[in-house]
């Protein structure tokens, strides 16, 4: 007869080992995932915004719905506006709130931009959303948000 | 990290008056956070180029101030309406003050 095999034994101590490895994952990542808040990224907006309103539509946030790589993830600005000496777009903030730091870019554009569109690829810690806000010339503002899921984080690796 | 690789630079050669040229640039660059930790537990301090700009002619059109959320060897693509034949400058610092600069002709039928 084969020796009985102690089940509940092997099982706590692989549930143990389990929460071991856990406790241990967490203490690496915690420490160093000081990351920005909602609050923080509507602070920045606030310093920079002064409380003014924001609209809808004009600008679009391009961006994958889900980022297998959070170090390389493509993101694209298109802001509608004829490009004229009197009406552009003269700059894009991009913030995001799950990243260490809430900026990511500032673009500036000018009436020899011929379009307010630009593209770059970004990191992304965790899933979290991404946030670009459009100043036209006449001081209106636009917003858009897009919410990208992440499966591995792109910050402080 | 010093910038030393020379950037690419795609611009169409040529263009109709009037037309909006789309122009794509990519740099090598290590674009470090100032958030990882070396071996010994020091945090690596931060070194990324914070500003791009593309100049046409002399006369700036577009400019990007860069955070450390973007990705090591930044690509950025933007687009420029031309108008008449000439020379576009793109320039690239990073926080160590470090600047490289590329060129591409434009020649306006």
């Amino acid at each position: 007869m084969p020796p009985r095999l102690d089940v509940t034994l092997v099982s706590t101590r692989r549930r143990a080992l389990k929460l071991a490895g856990l406790a241990a994952f967490a203490a690496v990542l915690a420490p160093r995932m000081a990351l920005a808040t909602e609050a923080q990224v509507a602070d920045e907006m606030k310093k920079l915004f002064a409380g003014k309103t924001m609209g809808e539509g004009k600008i679009k946030l391009d961006m994958p719905e889900i980022a297998e790589n959070g170090l390389v993830v493509p993101i694209n600005i298109d802001v509608e506006s004829p490009m004229t000496e009197t009406d552009f777009v003269k700059s894009v903030h991009v913030f995001a709130d799950g990243n260490p730091l809430p900026q990511v870019v500032t673009y500036h554009f000018t009436p020899e931009s011929g379009k307010a569109s630009a593209s770059t690829r970004m990191r992304l810690a965790q899933t979290q959303n991404v946030i670009a806000v459009a100043e036209m010339s006449n001081g209106q503002l636009y917003s858009a948000k897009v919410q990208v899921k992440v499966t591995i984080g792109g910050c402080g690796g | 990290m010093a910038l030393k690789s020379q950037p690419r630079v795609r611009v169409p050669a040529q263009a109709k008056a009037g037309e909006i040229i789309e122009i794509k640039t990519l740099i090598s660059h290590e674009m470090e956070s100032g958030q990882r930790k070396d071996a010994a537990g020091k945090t690596v301090p931060r070194d990324i180029i914070n500003t791009f700009q593309a100049a046409f002619n002399g006369k700036p059109f577009f400019t990007a101030e860069w955070f450390t959320s973007i990705s090591a060897n930044p690509y950025q693509s933007f687009f420029f309406k031309a108008k008449e034949s000439g020379e576009f400058t793109f320039t690239w610092k990073d926080d160590g003050g470090a600047e490289q600069k590329a060129t591409a002709k434009l020649t306006v039928a």
